[in-house]
């Protein structure tokens, strides 16, 4: 049953993404800006959670759950540490996308020939 | 060499105030020059006026940006938005699909917890993007996508990865380093100012976070 509900919660926030690209006529950078503010705003409101825990991948896989992670991470230093949580928990809980995703790029740079 | 041309655009408007221009466009405002003169609205077909008339024939060919913009709207092929929207569904639904058979695969086989399991999904979906990226897959299927493929945390890494290719030409500090986050940049700034400013909220608040 999860696989359906990360399907469809998936599918919807990408839906909502090509309506900013078609619609509003906003460009990919500023698709992605958008919706990743709307998921740290969303998890703001303590209402992120929910949604991970209902659709799974569903709603951590979308750019959205990278906004929803800073603030976790934020929020869980503010609640441990407190005021300077703010700042030195931001890149807590996301620190795997970005590392992976520095990485890997850089290693296929390395390795893949460019091409023209 | 701009000498040269200059002497030559020169040459070309003697011509139109000569007998004959070398040049089509030039006779053809030649023309255009005799048949006003003709009708008497110009009195003498000198050189001023068919500078003047060359400037009224080009003043028609350039148009204000707001007509070029209306003339290439016009010429857009036009998108379908629903069709588009259901590309993107279909797509971005699979993505997500697949990211939560990887996170079942790892709550099963090596006992994690959803939150624990979200982290290595993540980056198993940002290595197979990677190297989809770099075999120039990812491109043909964010083209038929959308944001289908955009969206997910693999447009992300593609964004980064094709970005590092890219530029693997320029050097690895100043062409990697320095533009992998050209495009996903944006995401990661306003990311972390959005996610500070509902920190400061919290703590203005006193909700004290979770």
């Amino acid at each position: 049953m999860i696989f359906l509900w990360a399907f469809l919660v998936g599918g919807a926030i990408c839906v909502l993404g090509q309506l900013m690209f078609d619609v509003l006529k906003l460009t990919p950078a500023h698709t992605m800006a958008t919706l990743v503010v709307i998921g740290a705003i969303v998890d703001g409101f303590d209402l992120y959670e929910p949604l991970v825990k209902f659709a799974g991948a569903g709603a951590s896989v979308p750019i959205t759950s990278f906004g929803n992670a800073l603030v976790h991470g934020a929020l869980t230093e503010l609640h441990n540490q407190g005021w300077i949580g703010v700042i030195s928990g931001i890149f807590k809980v996301t620190s795997a996308g970005i590392s992976a995703a520095i990485i890997f790029s850089f290693l296929a740079a390395l390795v893949i020939r460019p091409k023209g | 060499m701009a000498v040269d041309q200059i002497m030559n655009g020169k040459e070309g408007l003697g011509s139109v105030s000569g007998v004959g221009g070398h040049d089509g466009c030039w006779r053809s405002i030649l023309k255009e020059e005799r048949a006003l003169a003709s009708k008497g609205s110009i009195s003498q077909a000198s050189s001023g006026s068919g500078k003047g008339a060359a400037a009224n024939r080009y003043q028609k060919m350039s148009m204000s940006p707001k007509e070029y913009q209306t003339f290439a709207k016009g010429k857009e092929p036009p998108r379908s938005v629903f069709g588009n929207c259901v590309k993107a569904f279909l797509i971005g639904g699979a993505i997500c699909c697949f990211g939560q058979v990887i996170m079942e695969l790892f709550m099963h086989l090596m006992n994690m917890t959803p939150e624990q399991a979200s982290n290595p999904t993540v980056a198993v979906l940002i290595l197979l993007s990677v190297i989809l990226t770099s075999l120039g897959v990812y491109d043909k299927l964010a083209q038929f996508a959308g944001a289908g493929s955009a969206v997910p945390v693999t447009g992300f890494a593609n964004s980064m990865c094709s970005a590092a290719l890219e530029h693997r030409s320029e050097g690895l500090v100043l062409g990697v380093g320095g533009n992998m986050f050209k495009l996903a940049g944006a995401v990661i700034v306003y990311g972390t100012v959005a996610a500070f400013f509902v920190g400061i909220a919290h703590l203005i608040l006193g909700t004290g976070g979770q």
